[in-house]
Order: C-alpha cells, then sequence, then structure tokens
C-alpha cells in the first residue's frame, strides 16, 4: 500500500475522474446518501458533529468548520441568511479544488445543502473562479441533475428549500480572501473590507453570511455519514481528518492526491510522487502549504508531518496542503522573487505598505537574484517585509512577506555569496555550480 | 497591481446577440431582486466571449442593463485581468502561466516558443491570429507546465508539444486540451496508485444508512437547545 490513508476510507473516490462524475456514478460512490436524515437533525446537532469531527477550514487559515457555522444567527431576520462556497483557488501551487469541482462536483452539492440548513440559509452561491471554464460547465451541469432530481430546488425531497447559484470571477487572486470574494459578488471590484463587521454579521448584501472553503463542504457529507469519531480517527488531535494534497515542482511525478493528516511529508513525497526527481539527497527546499507559507529546507522536510501544528511550529503553515518541491537545481532566490511578482501583480492596492511593498520587495528581490543588490539591503529587505507583514487591511500583505521572510531564514548565505561573487566580478549563472560539481 | 486601460481604438457600437441576451438574463435572475450588479462579471465575460474582447461601448450596454453607473462597470473590467481590453488573436488567445510552480517544470521554455512564433507578449501576432500573455498561477500545477489556450487547459506541456499544438491552433483545429502526456487528471503519470478498491464502486456505499452515526433516537423530538453565548 501506498501512503497512510486506505482506499475504503477516502471521501473523493472519484478525484481522478475515472468513473461517472454524475449523478448516477455519484450516488453509486455513496453521495446523497442518508441526506435526508441528516436534514432531520437539528442544525446544532450538523454544527455539533462537524465541531467534534475537528474539521478545520481548507481555504488555508484552518478556522474549526463546525465553530465558524454557529456564529451565524439562530433565528432567520427579515435578512436572509447566505453560504458562499470559495472555489477561487488562486493560491500558487493549490490545484485540489479544481478536482473536486470536475470530477466529484455531487459532493460539494450535497454538502452546500446540508450546511446550508445547519446556518439556516435558502441560498448559496459557489464563486469560481473565472479561469476554471470548464470545471464551472462541469459543476453547472451537476447542479441541473441535483435540481431535476428534486434533490435541491424548492420543494425538494430533503424539505429544506435550496437554491444553489454558481457565479465566476475576472482573473484576481485577491477575490479569495473571503471579504474580497463578497465584493466581486456583489459586482464590484475585488477590494478586502474591513472587519468588523464578520461576514456572519453582514456578508454579501449585508446579510449574515458564511463563507468556506470548497473542500470544507464537500467533506460534510461522507463526516456525517461515517460518524465524527471516524473523521477525527486521521491525523493528530487538532490536526484530524484526511486532506486533498497537491504536489508540485520537482519530484517525480506531481499529483493531487488525499491522504491522512500528519502523514509525514517525505513519505507524501515518496509514495505518492515517486520521490524527489535525483533522490531525497537532491532536495533543496520545500513549500508545504501554497506559496504564502514559508518554505522549509531539506533537513526540516526529513521530519515534518504535513499537518497544521508540526508545520507552524517550523515557522512555516499547512496552508492549503500545496506542496511546491524545489530541487538543488532551483534558484531558490529567482523561484522567490516570481512569487514576490505574483504579489506585486495581484495587490488590490488600497493600503499602503502591500500596494509599494510589494513592488518594492519585488524589485529588490529580483536584484538579489542576480546579486546585484547591496549586502545592506538584505536587512533593509527583511526590514520592509516585516513592516508590511500584519499592517494590511488582508493577509496578501503577509503572504508578501512570508516567503522573503523564508528564503533568508534558511538560504541567506546564497544570496551573500551572490551578492559577494558579482562584486568580485563573477556573476550568478543559474546551473554553473551544478556544472562544476560533475 | 497592474496597470489596465482601455483600447484607443474603439469600435462605435456593441449590441448583444440574442443568445448572449438570453444567458445574460439568466445570469440576471440569480441574484436577488436589485442586485442585478452581481452579474456584470459574467455579462462581461458574455460580451468576451461574443467580441473577443471588451470595448467601451460594450462598457456602456452592460451598465445600462444592470441599472449601474458606467464607471462602476468601468472599473470593475480595468480591475479584472481576465478581460481583454484590447482586440485579441483571430485564433487563440494564449495565456502561459509563468508562476514558481510552473517555472519550476520549465514554463520559461512555453514563453521562449510564444516569444519566438508570435513576437512580445501583450501584443497581437504580426499576422493578428494570436495574442499571448504571461500569466499568474492558473490552479493546475500538479500538471504544470501548463497554459490556457482560449477557455481550456493544456497541461504537462514541453516545448515541442505546445509548438504542435499552437500549429494546430494556426491550422485552424481545435486540438484536445488536457494533459499532453496522457496523464488521467491530476493523477500521477502512469496512472494512480490509490482507488483500485472495486467495493468504492460497486454500489455498496449506496446502500441505506439505518441510522446516522450519533443521531439521537428521536430526532426533532426536543425543541433545539440554546446554545449558551
Ligand atoms: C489573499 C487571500 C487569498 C485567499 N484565497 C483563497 C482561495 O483561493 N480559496 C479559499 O478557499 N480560500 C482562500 N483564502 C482564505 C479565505 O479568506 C477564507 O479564509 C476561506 O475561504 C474560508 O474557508 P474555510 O474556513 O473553509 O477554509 C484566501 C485568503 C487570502 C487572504
Ligand atoms: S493587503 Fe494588499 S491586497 Fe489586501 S487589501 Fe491591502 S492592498 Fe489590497
Ligand atoms: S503555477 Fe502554473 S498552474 Fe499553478
Amino acid at each position: 500500500m501506498v501512503g497512510i490513508l486506505e482506499d475504503k476510507d477516502r471521501i473523493f473516490t472519484n478525484v481522478y475522474g475515472l468513473h461517472d462524475w454524475g449523478l448516477e456514478g455519484a450516488k453509486a460512490r455513496g453521495c446523497w446518501n442518508a441526506t435526508r436524515d441528516m436534514l432531520a437533525q437539528t442544525p446544532e446537532w450538523l454544527c455539533d458533529q462537524i465541531k467534534n469531527s475537528g474539521l478545520r477550514g481548507r481555504g488555508g487559515a484552518g478556522f474549526s468548520t463546525g465553530l465558524k457555522w454557529t456564529f451565524m444567527p439562530k433565528q432567520e431576520s427579515d435578512r436572509p441568511h447566505y453560504l458562499v462556497v470559495n472555489a477561487d483557488e488562486s493560491e500558487p501551487g493549490t490545484c485540489k479544488d479544481r478536482e473536486i469541482l470536475r470530477n466529484d462536483p455531487h459532493l460539494l452539492i450535497e454538502g452546500c445543502l446540508i450546511a446550508a440548513y445547519a446556518i439556516r440559509a435558502h441560498t448559496a452561491y459557489v464563486y469560481i473562479r473565472g479561469e476554471y471554464v470548464f470545471e464551472r460547465e462541469r459543476l453547472e451541469a451537476a447542479i441541473k441533475q441535483a435540481y431535476a432530481a428534486k434533490l435541491i430546488g424548492k420543494g425538494n425531497v430533503h424539505g429544506w428549500d435550496f437554491e444553489l447559484h454558481v457565479t465566476h470571477g475576472g482573473g484576481a487572486y485577491i477575490c479569495g480572501d473571503e471579504t474580497a470574494l463578497m465584493e466581486s459578488l456583489e459586482g464590484k471590484k475585488g477590494q478586502p473590507r474591513l472587519k468588523p463587521p464578520f461576514p456572519a454579521g453582514a456578508g454579501i448584501y449585508g446579510c449574515p453570511t458564511t463563507i468556506n472553503n470548497v473542500e470544507s463542504i464537500s467533506v460534510i457529507g461522507t463526516i456525517l455519514r461515517r460518524g465524527a469519531e471516524w473523521f477525527a480517527g486521521f491525523g493528530r488531535p487538532n490536526n484530524t481528518g484526511t486532506k486533498l494534497m497537491a504536489i508540485s515542482g520537482h519530484v517525480m511525478k506531481p499529483c493531487v492526491v488525499e491522504e491522512a493528516m500528519s502523514i509525514p511529508l517525505r513519505q507524501l513525497l515518496e509514495d505518492h510522487c515517486g520521490g524527489i526527481r535525483g533522490g531525497w539527497g537532491n532536495l533543496k527546499a520545500v513549500i508545504p502549504g501554497g506559496s504564502s507559507v514559508r518554505m522549509i529546507p531539506a533537513h526540516e522536510a526529513e521530519t515534518a508531518l504535513m499537518d497544521f501544528d508540526s508545520l507552524s511550529a517550523l515557522k512555516s503553515g499547512l496552508g492549503t496542503a500545496a506542496v511546491i518541491v524545489m530541487d538543488q537545481s532551483t534558484d531558490i532566490v529567482k523561484a522567490v522573487a516570481r512569487l514576490s511578482y505574483f504579489y506585486k501583480h495581484e495587490s488590490c492596492g488600497q493600503c499602503t505598505p502591500c500596494r509599494e511593498g510589494t513592488g518594492w520587495m519585488w524589485r529588490v528581490m529580483e536584484r538579489m537574484a542576480t546579486g546585484e543588490a547591496e549586502m545592506r539591503e538584505i536587512d533593509m529587505l527583511l526590514d520592509v517585509a516585516s513592516q508590511v507583514e500584519g499592517h494590511t487591511i488582508c493577509g496578501l500583505g503577509d503572504a508578501a512577506a512570508w516567503p522573503i521572510q523564508g528564503l533568508f531564514r534558511h538560504f541567506r548565505h546564497e544570496v551573500e555569496e551572490r551578492i559577494t561573487n558579482y562584486r568580485a566580478g563573477k556573476p550568478f549563472v543559474q546551473g554553473a555550480t551544478l556544472q562544476a560539481a560533475e | 497591481m497592474s496597470v489596465r486601460r482601455l483600447s484607443p481604438n474603439q469600435p462605435d457600437s456593441f449590441a448583444f446577440t440574442p443568445e448572449s441576451e438570453k444567458l445574460a438574463l439568466w445570469w440576471i435572475a440569480k441574484f436577488p431582486a436589485a442586485r442585478q450588479q452581481s452579474a456584470v462579471l459574467p455579462l462581461l465575460w458574455l460580451v468576451q466571449k461574443q467580441q473577443g474582447w471588451v470595448s467601451e461601448p460594450a462598457l456602456r450596454v452592460v451598465a445600462e442593463k444592470l441599472s449601474m453607473p458606467v464607471i462602476r462597470v468601468y472599473e470593475v473590467a480595468t480591475f479584472y485581468t481576465m478581460f481583454m481590453l484590447e482586440p485579441v488573436g483571430s485564433k487563440a488567445l494564449v495565456q502561459v502561466c509563468g508562476t514558481t510552480p510552473c517555472m519550476l517544470r520549465g514554463a520559461g521554455d512555453l514563453i521562449a516558443v510564444c516569444q519566438k512564433k508570435f513576437g512580445n507578449r501583450d501584443h497581437l501576432s504580426a499576422d493578428g491570429q494570436f495574442y499571448w500573455q504571461e500569466v499568474e498561477c492558473l490552479g493546475a500545477c500538479s500538471n504544470a507546465p501548463m497554459a490556457a489556450i482560449n477557455d481550456y487547459y493544456y497541461e504537462d506541456l514541453t516545448a515541442q508539444s505546445f509548438e504542435a499544438i499552437l500549429d494546430d491552433f494556426a491550422a485552424g483545429k481545435s486540438p484536445a486540451p488536457g494533459s499532453a502526456i496522457g496523464r488521467q487528471g491530476a493523477a500521477p503519470e502512469g496512472g494512480p496508485l490509490v482507488l483500485s478498491d472495486p467495493k468504492l464502486y460497486d454500489g455498496s456505499a449506496a446502500k441505506p444508512i439505518k441510522t446516522l452515526p450519533n443521531a439521537p433516537p428521536k430526532p426533532k423530538g426536543k425543541a433545539a437547545k440554546e446554545p449558551a453565548a
């Protein structure tokens, strides 16, 4: 067997699209089974079950999903409640929600119905990133099937009127942030809102709103069918469940795979991805949770577990469990400079530290990559990064600072070497050291 | 942030075709009454599907359709980078992902192909058939490097396979999207290593469940308990 998770415990049984994505196929795989019984329970019971399962938001922040649901008002007022599903998936390295949207869409639809009932909402929107055209078409088709089978809609067989709509973005990473997404859904520029008010108080259209990631919602049905204890039985306390992990970069065989939380990073890479290109010894660093977390060097990757606590103890994070692998051939400074460009490109521009800081950091990072920068600029860069971090409206400012901090935490000597060599008339040439070593 | 402006060359007018019109109403109906502005992104997308890009007269038509000030539609069109503000290639709009995970697996080679074939990025090619851009992570990183051509994803590319696909587009064909090396979705190359248990697919998972785990004996029997806070 590869990995830790056994086939019988997988939630996403069609993650590779080998089987029928449609309603019949999904039902045969267990979706929509006993959904009616779930909706016969109280919303409180549902929230308790999800809390007990230990499910933490799969969109990056890792907040308890069951607990988030309880923040919604207990009674519907004249302001309707809304569920919004975040299918913006734009964090570099992350490509897991896509597999759900196109191959297991009914798990998402079923989860939407259950979650909507748990927060007393009759309407939900799935906000898909604009570039996922195929995925959007697929989800629309699956929703059509669900309506036709009266699983959702007015007067459906579950007894909770429920409308589910798909909408889409226009190619802006920032719309993954929950409040920017709500602005975008309302038809505006995707600029994050100041909090408070929090979405549970005033979200879309000023109404109580819960927003969750695609994966967070798609696991709900199976958790309830199999029991909170079942889900809580995987991983370590506080880090429970199964998780879709997306591996990219310098492994032999990149892939997306569902695994038990807390699987050792090395086992994940070796069992599922055929290991590092050129063997484990050829590993340089891993960004374990999408581009917005700090990288960890090979020796830390050796013992890291894929969970919230293990990775935050290494000053990194689980994020979206998007593992970006870099082997010894990587120009690691350039790799981070490219991420800095990403954040500069995606900043929405409303706070000065982020708007100005991301551009400045990118330009300095480009000079760090060639070695043209001054030695003293390293500390200046780290100082600016720390001043952007935590001083902005949304998390993009932090996300722009962290890759840079991670680089200098572990590879400062390499940048210093580049700067010294540049001044000695030996500019950095990618691959030169490798050739010299051969 | 990226600076985006409308093209200096604009057509005189824009009108939705009957099909686009129908779709526009379908989008608007998804949102609550008086919240039709929510449909602005989908409507701009319809414009782009119909026209190939988003022109200034189209912004006015969308604004009128959604009863919003033109300036708000303008803001949206210039904020979201998917909206092309000038005409794109008659054969294809090619968007190569250049973000780090793709870069690590050779996005640079794809970019070089585009540069060689079509000239500078963000410009129409000399023959007017292609327009290429480097874009940010498209959310298909496990199938890197990749490019979106028109609406769909072409994955696991090499300079060679990419060039062949582009040549197909130039010849007026529509090559099938997906993995250029025949991978099954995001499964590892060579085929999935998991999900081989036939019990997952024999229908046994659809057998009725007698009682949900942890379900109270009498569902909905007593009134919902008030939470403490
Ligand atoms: C800049 C930025 C981008 C984000 N992008 C995404 C995204 O693409 N998908 C997502 O689910 N969450 C994203 N998030 C996190 C969301 O704000 C939010 O925490 C999440 O959707 C909540 O769902 P969850 O509790 O189920 O994880 C992003 C956050 C920030 C600050
Ligand atoms: S931190 Fe950046 S992206 Fe976030 S609100 Fe401020 S300017 Fe916009
Ligand atoms: S980095 Fe290219 S698809 Fe994600």
